[in-house]
């Protein structure tokens, strides 16, 4: 267990969306485009770091009975500073994103590192859990986003890849095309991806 | 591995407390700093739609400070824009229920006598790729118009927009809420 | 009931097999073919077979190299999807986008649950709903028959090669008000039984024609392949509804048999609501089923946001299938046994 592995293993072998298929809600709402999959991968990753690293820090000072509130307490605040600075300084990505940052909060992946990992675990390996993590949720998020942009609205971060007004396959920009698309990413990922990483 | 704090009513008391109280002056600290760029972005966004939708026509105050409101137009909100305190253009913050999914919330732009000097959208939920294209060169269409001489509807009822294709509902509440705006102008009259 | 394949695990062989069944379905829908070929003319044949060689290439592609299993792809099942999906398309779409929907229907249809016999929905509608809420424009751009024949570039922008449907004329005018006897008035060809009956409206490659639909679908009959409770309980659901609406209030609403000749519901209930796959197991299951989806048929052409109803009504009943055979099971070796 190096601390190598645990920055690494978040981007393929245990990546929270294609192989743990943690935090699907957010998942399938709001990559509905490559920046907010981005957007929200990023914002994301913030929170998770943050509560990683200070959960790790505070572990032994937390009653085991409480552990949970205290976490979601943690987890809260640092969704709701990342939300208040996204509103103040990203103004137009916040409100693509809308509701969906402040669920972060109910986000499995956020608490789920929280218990199995940062309370368990030291500060700095929690910290590279968190990044490690983060990036692959944020991997994950902006694939699918990009993926859906593209079949869906023949764009790629907003720039036009086949000329103005294309017929594009608009399934993929809609609710059930990321239903369709992430199963796709997913047996895409089991079939060819995870056994070579 | 450190000993864990015992799960005691004292602990978890005193634990739990001290988490909240850190977590609420970092909510509070994070809040104070950020509230002004907050109010800031959203005044910018709804000047630069102002300024977008009368576009072409040049004013020298604030409209954004001289917004008022009209009886029975719930939502809506005018902002006139004066050259040397006359009223040149008023640009019109409406509102349709009637889209495909929820509100479409435009601002539209009127020239004093009425015609519409340019159509901005400020927020809708649309579906991509046939509702959404209301926020492109089809919007076009309705600039010049008066909505008092011209009669706004899409084709199909009658009138003469053309809808975007495969999206008659999205369009018709996009006439709606630009024919709202035009009545909400008429009734408040230029200020 | 008892002489021919719809129950489990079958211990005895009979003379039916799966071949023999799908083939012998293709054949019913050859009249179809026929009238269509007639109606669109050069590009509803390509249609046709393209969406066919797609299924079945996708098939094929998909059993040898990602499943890497017995390759089942040319025992007709596919080309019965790639058939129906084509005459559930206007003959004008894009080629690439009928290519598109054949892939999905088989792709995600049919083999990402294990291949013919593990799919709940029938594949052939599931790509027509996907084609539909992808292309809506292409989806609902209609050639106008036999004048269209030899037209290949058909789009809105071409005058004269479109025209709406029977049942999209309906629903436009009903929204904008007008009563059905003024619609009537204004467009008699479009309420024409005749024409209805043979074809000779605006519509999807193969759902058009009543008349060719019934000669396969008599086919079907006499061959044992369907039974006529599916066909029958369907369009009379969709009587049922259609016509307690019209007796209401003529001005507003169509006439039954309107409904039943106009549209896809004598395609969906001869041939797609009786797909032996996705539909129930018991003859009661069975009318259970096609009563559901005849009415809903129905009550979304009248109430819903689309003008035809025809596909979802049966993609909505096949999601209930599990359910229905759940609760109406044959009885255990014929008799009712009290187990009290």
């Amino acid at each position: 267990m190096s601390m190598m592995h645990e920055f690494t293993k978040g981007f393929i072998k245990e990546n929270p969306i294609l192989v743990l298929l943690l935090g699907m809600c957010p998942t399938l709402a709001v990559s509905s485009s490559a920046v907010n999959g981005l957007g929200m991968g990023l914002a994301a990753t913030a929170v998770l770091v943050g509560s990683n690293a200070v959960i790790a820090a505070i572990k032994n000072l937390i009653p085991d009975m409480v552990r949970i509130p205290a976490f979601i307490v943690v987890i809260a605040s640092f969704v709701t500073i990342v939300d208040l600075s996204m509103q103040a300084y990203t103004p137009a990505l916040s409100e693509s994103l809308g509701v969906f940052i402040p669920l972060i909060v109910v986000n499995c992946i956020i608490l789920a590192r929280a218990e199995a990992f940062a309370s368990k675990n030291g500060v700095l390996g929690s910290l590279l859990d968190g990044i490690g993590m983060g990036l692959g949720f944020t991997i994950a998020l902006t694939t699918l986003g990009g993926l859906r942009e593209i079949i869906g609205n023949g764009t790629i971060f907003g720039i036009a890849l086949f000329g103005e007004n294309p017929t594009t396959v608009l399934m993929f920009i809609m609710p059930p095309g990321a239903f369709i698309a992430l199963g796709l990413l997913i047996a895409f990922v089991n079939k060819f991806v995870k056994k070579a990483a | 591995m450190a000993k864990k704090l015992e799960s005691n009513f004292r602990n978890m008391f005193v634990v739990l407390s001290s988490i909240c109280i850190i977590s609420a002056l970092a909510l509070g600290f994070t809040y104070g700093n950020t509230k002004d760029a907050i109010a800031k972005a959203a005044q910018e966004k709804q000047v630069k739609n102002i300024k977008k939708v009368l576009d072409g026509i040049p004013f020298d105050n604030d409209p954004a400070a001289g917004k008022y409101t009209v009886d029975g137009f719930d939502g809506l909100e005018l902002y006139p824009a004066t050259q040397g305190g006359q009223t040149v253009g008023t640009a019109v913050k409406t509102v349709s229920p009637a889209g495909y999914s929820g509100n479409i919330w435009l601002m539209v732009g009127f020239k004093p006598d009425g015609v519409i000097n340019a159509i901005s959208v400020v927020e809708h939920k649309e579906t991509p790729g046939l509702g959404t294209k209301m926020d492109t060169p089809w919007k076009d269409q309705y600039t010049g118009k008066n909505p008092g001489v011209n009669n706004l509807k899409v084709k199909k009822d009658g009138g003469e927009i053309d809808a975007i294709t495969a999206a008659t509902i999205s369009s018709r509440a996009f006439t709606d809420a630009v024919q709202k705006a035009h009545a909400a102008f008429t009734k408040g009259g230029v200020k | 009931m008892s002489n021919y394949i719809v129950s489990l695990s079958p211990h005895a062989k009979g003379p039916l097999s799966t071949e023999k069944v799908m083939w012998a379905v293709v054949i019913a829908l050859m009249p179809s073919f026929a009238f269509s070929a007639y109606f669109f003319g050069i590009r509803g044949i390509v249609v046709t077979l393209v969406a066919t060689i797609a299924c079945i290439l996708t098939e094929f592609v998909i059993q040898k190299y990602l499943m890497k299993t017995t390759v089942t792809a040319f025992d007709g099942s596919a080309a019965i999807t790639g058939i129906l999906l084509a005459f559930n398309v206007p003959s004008s779409i894009p080629i690439w986008e009928v290519i598109l929907g054949a892939v999905f229907a088989i792709a995600i249809g049919k083999m990402v649950f294990g291949g013919l016999g593990r799919n709940p929905f029938n594949p052939a509608l599931l790509g027509r709903a996907f084609m539909l809420v992808s292309f809506p424009v292409d989806m609902t751009t209609w050639p106008i028959p036999v004048t269209t024949q030899w037209t290949w570039n058909m789009s809105k922008a071409i005058d004269g090669t479109t025209a709406a449907t029977p049942l999209g004329y309906l629903k436009e005018g009903v929204k904008m008000g007008e009563s059905v006897t003024n619609l009537v008035a204004a467009s008699p060809e479009r309420f024409d039984y005749f024409n209805l009956f043979i074809g000779n409206v605006g519509g999807c490659i193969g759902e058009v024609s009543a008349f060719a639909i019934l000669l396969g679908g008599i086919y079907l009959l006499y061959k044992k392949i369907i039974t006529w409770h599916i066909p029958v309980f369907y369009l009379g659901g969709l009587a049922l509804i259609t016509g307690v609406l019209w007796a209401m209030d003529p001005t507003k609403y169509a006439d039954p048999l309107f409904h039943i000749l106009a549209g896809g519901a004598m395609l969906g209930a001869w041939f797609m609501a009786t797909d032996m796959v996705t539909s129930p197991m018991t003859v009661k299951g069975q009318i259970v089923f096609a009563l559901c989806g005849g009415l809903l048929c129905g009550l979304i052409r009248i109430f819903g946001g689309y003008p035809e109803g025809c596909s979802y009504s049966i993609l909505i009943m096949n999601a209930f299938v599990p359910l229905i055979d759940k609760y109406i099971k044959p009885t255990r070796f014929g008799k009712e046994v009290n187990y009290g």
